[in-house]
This record gives C-alpha cells, sequence and structure tokens, in this order.
C-alpha cells in the first residue's frame, strides 16, 4: 500500500517535471502505460503513441439511470471510488468533492463519478439519500453503482488500489481523484483527502477546459 | 503595625488564589492541547476542521445549547458512537458514528477541547467528571 503510493508519487513528480508551460497554460499529462504503434502511409512510416484510456463500463446512478462510458463523451470528469458508510476518509473526500462539484457544476462540460465499492449495500436509494445530503442534485455528480467484480478492475484502470473488507470490517481503498479527458484519458490523480490537491484538481480542471476550448490544440 | 499584617496577609491571599488559579488554567491548557490532538486524528476527518459538520450528512459540534445540556450524555457518546435518528441545530440527522475506542483519559481531553472551541465555552471537562458519565452509559 505505502509502496504503491510512493511509486505513484514518483510517477507524478516525473510527469509533472516533464510537464511544460505553453502559453501560460499548464499543459497537464498523459498518464498511464502508453505504447507505440508504426503506421505506413504513402511509403512513409510514422510511429503513433497509443494511451491508455479508461475502458467501456456500464453501471446505474442515483437516479435508477443507466449510465455507461457513452454518457460521458465530450465530458471531462473526475471520478472516484467510496462508499457510502465509509467512517474514515470519505467525509473529508466528500467535502473536498463538493469544492470540485460547486465550481464547475454549471459549466456543462464537467461531471464527477463516483463509484461504490460497496454495491450490496450501497443501493440506488441510499446512494440518492447520500446525494441528498451533501445537496448533490441534477447531473453533474453520479454516484455510481454497478457489480463488485467489474468496479475492482475499473479501479486498475483509473491507477488506484481497492482491496476487500479487512477484518475489522472496512474496505481499504485510497482516496484518490482521477482527472480523465474527453478522449478518456488520465490526465491528473489527486489525494481527495487533502484541501491542497484538490484545489490543484479545480485550478487543472480550468487548464484541461482550455485544451478544447483554443482550436489550435488537439 | 496591624495594619501591615493585614496588608501582607492580604498579599499572600492573593498569591495563593492566583496560583491555584494558574494551576486550573495549566490543567485546562494540558487538556485542551492534548485534546486538539485527539480531534485531529479521531474527529476532524468527518466533523471538519472547524466543527463544522458536512451538510446533512455529519452534524456540526457548534451548537453551544446542546453540548451544554447533554453535558453528563457527551463522554458516552464519544465512546459508544451514535446510531438513530436526531435533531440538531434545527435539522434531522441519523446518526452513524463509529465508537472511538478512546481510553477516559483521551475523551476527557477531546471533550475539552471541543467544549472550548467552535464556539464553545464549556470549562475542563476532567478526567474524574468522565468517569463518572461513563459508569450512567445507557
Amino acid at each position: 500500500m505505502k509502496k504503491l503510493s510512493l511509486g505513484k508519487y514518483g510517477i507524478l513528480l516525473l510527469v509533472l517535471i516533464s510537464a511544460c508551460k505553453f502559453n501560460g497554460n499548464r499543459v497537464l499529462p498523459i498518464l498511464g502505460e502508453r505504447s507505440t504503434v508504426t503506421r505506413v502511409v504513402d511509403g512513409k512510416t510514422s510511429i503513433d503513441t497509443i494511451y491508455k484510456t479508461i475502458p467501456a463500463f456500464k453501471y446505474i446512478n442515483q437516479y435508477g439511470d443507466s449510465i455507461s462510458n457513452k454518457n460521458l463523451d465530450g465530458n471531462i470528469y473526475v471520478a472516484d471510488f467510496f462508499f457510502t458508510t465509509c467512517p474514515s476518509i470519505c467525509p473529508v473526500m466528500a467535502r473536498n468533492m463538493l469544492n470540485v462539484y460547486n465550481t464547475y457544476k454549471s459549466a456543462g462540460d464537467v461531471k464527477i463519478l463516483s463509484y461504490t465499492i460497496d454495491p450490496q449495500h450501497d443501493s440506488v436509494p441510499i446512494l440518492k439519500k447520500y446525494a441528498d445530503k451533501l445537496n448533490v442534485a441534477g447531473n453533474m455528480w453520479w454516484f455510481l453503482q454497478g457489480h463488485k467484480d467489474q468496479t475492482y478492475l475499473l479501479g486498475k484502470s483509473y491507477l488506484v488500489s481497492i482491496a476487500e473488507k479487512n477484518p475489522a470490517g472496512e474496505y481499504i481503498h485510497d482516496g484518490y481523484f482521477i482527472l480523465v479527458d474527453k478522449q478518456k484519458r488520465i490526465r491528473g490523480m489527486y489525494m481527495g483527502t487533502k484541501a491542497e490537491e484538490v484545489a490543484k484538481l479545480i485550478e487543472d480542471i480550468k487548464y484541461l477546459k482550455a485544451e478544447y476550448d483554443t482550436p489550435a490544440a488537439k | 503595625m496591624k495594619f501591615k499584617i493585614i496588608l501582607f496577609l492580604g498579599l499572600v491571599m492573593l498569591a495563593i488564589i492566583s496560583a491555584c488559579q494558574s494551576e486550573s488554567q495549566l490543567e485546562f491548557a494540558r487538556y485542551y492541547s492534548a485534546g486538539s490532538l485527539v480531534y485531529q486524528t479521531k474527529c476532524q476527518n468527518c466533523h471538519g476542521k472547524n466543527g463544522e459538520g458536512l451538510l446533512s450528512m455529519i452534524p456540526p459540534l457548534t451548537d453551544t445549547a446542546y453540548l451544554k445540556n447533554n453535558r453528563k450524555m457527551l463522554a458516552c457518546l464519544v465512546l459508544n458512537g451514535l446510531r438513530g435518528k436526531y435533531v440538531l441545530v434545527g435539522k434531522p440527522f441519523e446518526g452513524n458514528m463509529p465508537p472511538s475506542g478512546l481510553n477516559q483519559v483521551d475523551i476527557a481531553n477531546v471533550l475539552t477541547f471541543v467544549g472550548n472551541s467552535f464556539g464553545n465555552k464549556m470549562g475542563t471537562i476532567s478526567i474524574e467528571e468522565v468517569g463518572n458519565n461513563l459508569s450512567n452509559c445507557k
């Protein structure tokens, strides 16, 4: 657990160092493993980079609506993993995520996905109640319930670690907020329990949005 | 001469009283600073840095009247947690506070901290007081 997050910090640090400034706008790094393909077009050989993307998924949100990766098309989003009865880090994560919500709830192309890792307990009505208690309304922030196995697998795609209940009955999960761009690539990871990292996330969403606003950028 | 003796005795009395006062102030400071550490590790995640709670999910610790009126219950609440529905600052809450697992000393520390932060002014909540109240937990 500790080693893993240390490694993650290492990767983060590396990409932070390699991230460059352009026109005063920070260009966010693209995280995760990448591969290359060699293409031959008109007799010329070119090498393309294939970036890691979040795979397709299918969940149900707090309103009972079916939500898949297609519902995220055209959106930047922030993902995290939680469960409603989590006594330790979730309240502080929710408190910090509310800052993201309140900043971007009327942006139109920013969403938040909170995947429950305890779908057996966290039914649709319980997720709705949870959202209500946080004064979360509308379709900007979705609380998602799905198959546990799928969620654990999906967690790996988001580069986070989730584990089964420990003897004390608690799920072990790290509290990362993952920033995903419109091409479903991971562009940043922020410790959701730390207000200063979440402040940086809020700032970075601005830069990421700017990438799509300027016609020159891709 | 008599006057001088009375003055002297008066001064001695004053010194004793102020020493006593600073002794109890010291005691308060000990409870309070130890309690602030307990608060940070055990309570702050949910109840927040300023005891503000979290909207309708987690109650705030700023309801001065509630804390005052339920002073005798607080130790049991910290020890055993809370389940069920209740109303605080005029808002309904559904309790799901886990038991803290704190010992008597740390309960006294954290109660003294909370009881004298976030607008509360309850004075020292001593280990003895906590001990008495814990023996009446339901």
